[in-house]
């Protein structure tokens, strides 16, 4: 706790609390992937299990897809530079940058609900097959863990506006943004196994 | 909805349930206002974050609903217990196995054993609490309130019917429609974030806060099945996230993943709910042979035999029991190839579970034993338990197991595994831990007499099962046939000698509270090995006052050697410790109307809940109380007192 505090290393390290905050949260990402790798083999299962709604291959938009891909990796690399701010110590850039973030982020969630209002007026609803219910629940679980961590980072930021780069706030930060990483990567199998599969088969 | 839809009527049991229901509220509701103890209940146990305390309350809750499962277990025998008996009728009989089977593992067994974690864990590792109090206040709650929840199904809406494994389709909306079903899934989901947020607390507890000097490799061999069941924990709850969050989509939104129609597949939910279904029957038996190596360590005076393959063994077993699922339905079509690969593997768990069977057996072998009541059950669980892994390796032979899925031959099984595993293991853990936690022994003379008991009446109840399954008693019948009549008698009057064991087991405990001597030394049975022996008893708030520094597997007994204590009046420094706080208890108990609501499918009010919490994460969000810290006087003054200095 806030005793032996270290002098040396990253801010976010220094404290013993600090530190078992870390590798806690690095186990909880490891039981997020034991919750993704479920839903993606539940995916996988009822692949083309669509009844009478249309096919992915009819509905999927490359372009669409691309753009979201490429909004959530920026959205990854802009965490990245905050995190770099917060190491240098500059609370500003620190804010900035995961502003920035967060827009990228909203602006993917904005591409994924028109997505889904598009392929449920083309007659594809979580209801309508096995298939489409297991693409929205994949699909969706990534989002809402999008849309947490948005109003997550936003309460960090307030947190940073009124109490600065501690060892407590800066643990914080560190920690929503392992969280963004990790979305990142699990878009990324979204895109590929998800996505470029359903286009081409 | 009109009122009688809201309320389960029509069934006498069930009305006498309401009744009793109805008058220990208000005895407890009295006898808190009339002695004044609100302030006292709150202040010390619901907003407490003292790993000890929220030991204590899961063993509590979890004594409990081994009562209700228990009268679940005797109301099913006594309708068996005779041919065309009217005692309950067959929806009624559906409904009460499948609390029963929930009940007792998810409610009973899981929290008994994390009960005993959350007390000992810390201690044997020379912690002063867990890694996150606050967290591991909001998992007690959670359990308490998913436990809360799924209980009261019987009395409000109506209990789940379709097993606890609740198999689709027969638990989708189509064939289960009502909010039974719904119980099922909401009570279980909502205990499942706790356990979950456990198994990550213990982990980094263990990995973060050991003693100076305590390797991996030296730690206590309880604190190791803890470990790794944390492991499995971790790696195995996600699924059953996933496995009731679909379930529940299907069943209230309307998806298509179990169903008959849209093209959905039921046997899906058969593969997710057994891969996490099985490496959860090992989140219930790991720490139970952690609690016998201890015991049986401790009371045959001997260093445990075999250590490192001890622990190796438990780690094979738990990377194994994840391999093994389908052997649950090798009845269900997936071919001989398939079926083949999980007979091995099954068979193989077998492997590393004999060895501990016999290290067990090596550690007695030559050893001064001494005869105490924890002693009693764990050398009981030897034999019953080689009884039931045995019949479960017939069962995990594909071919043979046409023959005895899903007849009374699994159910003897399945009980021969879990009493003699994990309830023996409850017991005895209960009983040898009871005076760290409760300053005083449990009278041995009528510990005894409970003992023997249970065990003959287990024995009574179980090993006849076998030979009905053999005879063709389909599981889950809710009447027999002439022809079973006498062996189901005899099971019968097993189960209640249990039950008549369990309740002399409460008796013990009351009697000991009025009589037993009260124990002040700490090592209480004189033979303690590990850390949680070295504190006072009663354990101060901050367990070690100095942590002591661990050379060898055995600390506690190199400490009585060299004389040292938890005590170096020279080097005593402040002590950092957590706040209590409330936030835990609200922010479950919002979580439980909002599943509440969501199991009447009353969704507006439902995300009203959720809300609720959220805004509760939110108010954590923001809160930086940073605890508080006893000074060195207190220590001094609080451990001078409990030594008798
Ligand atoms: C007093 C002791 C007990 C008795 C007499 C008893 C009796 C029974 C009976 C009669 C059944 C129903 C068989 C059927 O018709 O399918 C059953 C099922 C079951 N029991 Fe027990 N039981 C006892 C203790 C336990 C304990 C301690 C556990 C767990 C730790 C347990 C776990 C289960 C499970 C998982 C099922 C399967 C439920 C299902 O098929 O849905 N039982 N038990
Ligand atoms: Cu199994």
């Amino acid at each position: 706790m806030s005793e032996n505090q270290l002098n040396a290393g990253p801010l976010e390290y220094r404290t013993h609390e600090g530190q078992m905050n870390i590798t806690g949260f690095w186990i909880f990402l490891a039981a997020e992937i034991a919750l993704f790798a479920t839903l993606f083999a539940t995916y996988a299962v009822l692949f083309g299990r669509t009844a009478d709604a249309p096919s992915p291959g009819e509905l999927f938009q490359p372009g669409i897809v691309l753009v979201m891909t490429f909004l959530l990796l920026t959205s990854s690399f802009t965490c990245g530079v905050a995190i770099h701010n917060m190491r240098e110590g500059t609370v500003k850039g620190l804010i900035t940058w995961l502003i920035i973030t967060i827009v990228l982020g909203l602006a993917f969630l904005g591409f994924e609900i028109y997505e889904f209002v598009h392929y449920s007026h083309e007659g594809a609803t979580m209801q309508s097959s096995s298939y489409w219910s297991a693409f929205y629940v994949l699909a969706g679980t990534h989002g809402v863990h999008v849309t947490l961590g948005i109003g997550w980072v936003i309460l960090l930021l307030i947190q940073l506006k009124q109490r600065g780069l501690t060892a407590v706030t800066s643990n914080k930060v560190f920690i929503v943004s392992l969280y963004w990483h990790f979305l990142d990567v699990i878009w990324i199998f979204i895109f590929t196994s998800v996505y470029l599969i359903g286009m081409v088969v | 909805m009109q009122l009688d839809e809201f309320f389960v009527t029509g069934e006498p049991l069930i009305y006498g349930g309401m009744v009793a229901i109805a008058l220990v509220t208000s005895a407890i509701l009295f006898i808190l206002t009339y002695f004044k103890k609100w302030g006292w209940l709150w202040r010390e146990w619901l907003t407490t974050v003292d790993h000890k305390k929220i030991g204590i309350m899961y063993i509590l809750s979890a004594l409990a609903m081994l009562f209700r499962g228990g009268a679940d277990a005797l109301m099913m025998r006594t309708q068996l217990a005779f041919p065309n008996m009217q005692f309950l009728n067959a929806q009624h009989y559906d409904e009460i196995f499948t609390t029963h089977g929930t009940v007792m593992i998810i409610f009973m067994a899981m929290p008994f054993l994390i009960g005993l974690m959350n007390i000992i864990v810390p201690l044997q590792i020379g912690a002063r609490d867990f890694a996150f109090p606050f967290v591991n206040a909001l998992s007690f709650w959670s359990f308490f309130f998913g436990a809360m929840l799924f209980n009261i199904s019987f009395v409000i809406g109506g209990a789940p019917d379709a097993g606890w494994t609740s198999y689709t389709p027969l638990a989708g909306a189509a064939m289960s429609p009502g909010p039974g079903q719904n119980f099922y899934l909401m009570g279980l989901q909502l205990s499942g974030i706790g356990t979950l947020a456990t198994g990550i607390n213990l982990m980094v507890t263990i990995l973060k806060m050991r003693a100076p000097g305590m390797t991996l490799f030296k730690m206590p061999i309880f604190t190791w099945s803890t470990f790794i069941t944390s492991f499995i924990i971790v790696f195995a709850f996600p699924i059953l996230t996933v496995a009731l969050a679909l379930m529940t989509i299907d069943r209230i939104f309307g998806s298509q993943f179990f169903t008959l129609t849209g093209e959905g597949m039921p046997m899906m939910w058969a593969n997710l709910f057994w891969m996490w279904g099985h490496p959860e029957v090992y989140i219930v038996i790991l720490p139970a042979f952690g609690i016998f190596s201890e015991v049986i360590a401790t009371f045959a005076r001997k260093r445990l035999f075999g250590y490192n393959a001890m622990v190796w063994s438990i780690i094979l077993i738990a990377g194994l029991s994840f391999l093994v699922w389908v052997h649950h339905f090798f009845t269900m079509g997936a071919g001989a190839f398939v079926n083949s690969v999980f007979s091995i593997t099954t068979m193989l768990i077998a492997v590393p579970t004999g060895v501990k069977i016999f290290n067990w057996l090596a550690t007695l072998y030559k050893s001064r034993i001494v005869l105490t009541v924890p002693m009693l059950w764990s050398l009981a669980f030897i034999p019953s338990f080689v009884i039931g892994g045995v019949t479960g390796v017939m069962l995990g032979m594909a071919a043979t197991d046409y023959q005895y899925h899903n007849t009374y031959f699994l159910v003897s099984h399945f009980h021969y595994v879990l009493i003699p595993g994990t309830v023996f293991a409850c017991f005895a853990g209960l009983v040898y831990w009871y005076p760290k936690m409760f300053g005083h022994k449990l009278n041995e003379r009528i510990g005894k007499w409970s003992f023997w008991l249970f065990l003959i009446g287990f024995h009574v109840c179980f090993f006849p099962q076998y030979f009905l399954g053999l005879d063709g008693m389909a599981r889950r019948i809710f009447t027999i046939t002439p022809e079973w009549f006498t062996l189901n008698f005899i099971s019968t009057m097993g189960a209640f000698m249990m039950g008549l064991a369990f309740a002399i087991f409460v008796y013990c405990i009351y009697y000991s509270y009025r009589y037993s001597e009260r124990e002040i030394s700490g090592d209480a049975w004189g033979y303690g090995r590990t850390l949680e022996w070295a504190t006072p008893t009663p354990i101060p708030a901050y367990n070690f006052a100095t942590v002591p520094q661990v050379n060898t597997h055995d600390a506690f007994l190199e400490m009585k050697e060299k004389g040292k204590t938890t005590f170096d009046e020279e080097n005593l420094e402040p002590i950092h410790m957590p706040n209590n706080t409330g936030k835990p208890f609200i922010m479950m108990g919002i979580l439980f109307f909002a599943s509440f609501f969501l199991v009447f499918e009353w969704i507006t009010l439902a995300v009203i809940g959720l809300i609720g919490g959220l805004v509760m994460m939110i108010i954590r969000s923001f809160d930086y109380d940073d605890g508080h810290h006893i000074e060195v006087d207190e220590i001094k003054r609080t451990e001078r007192a409990a030594r008798g200095l």
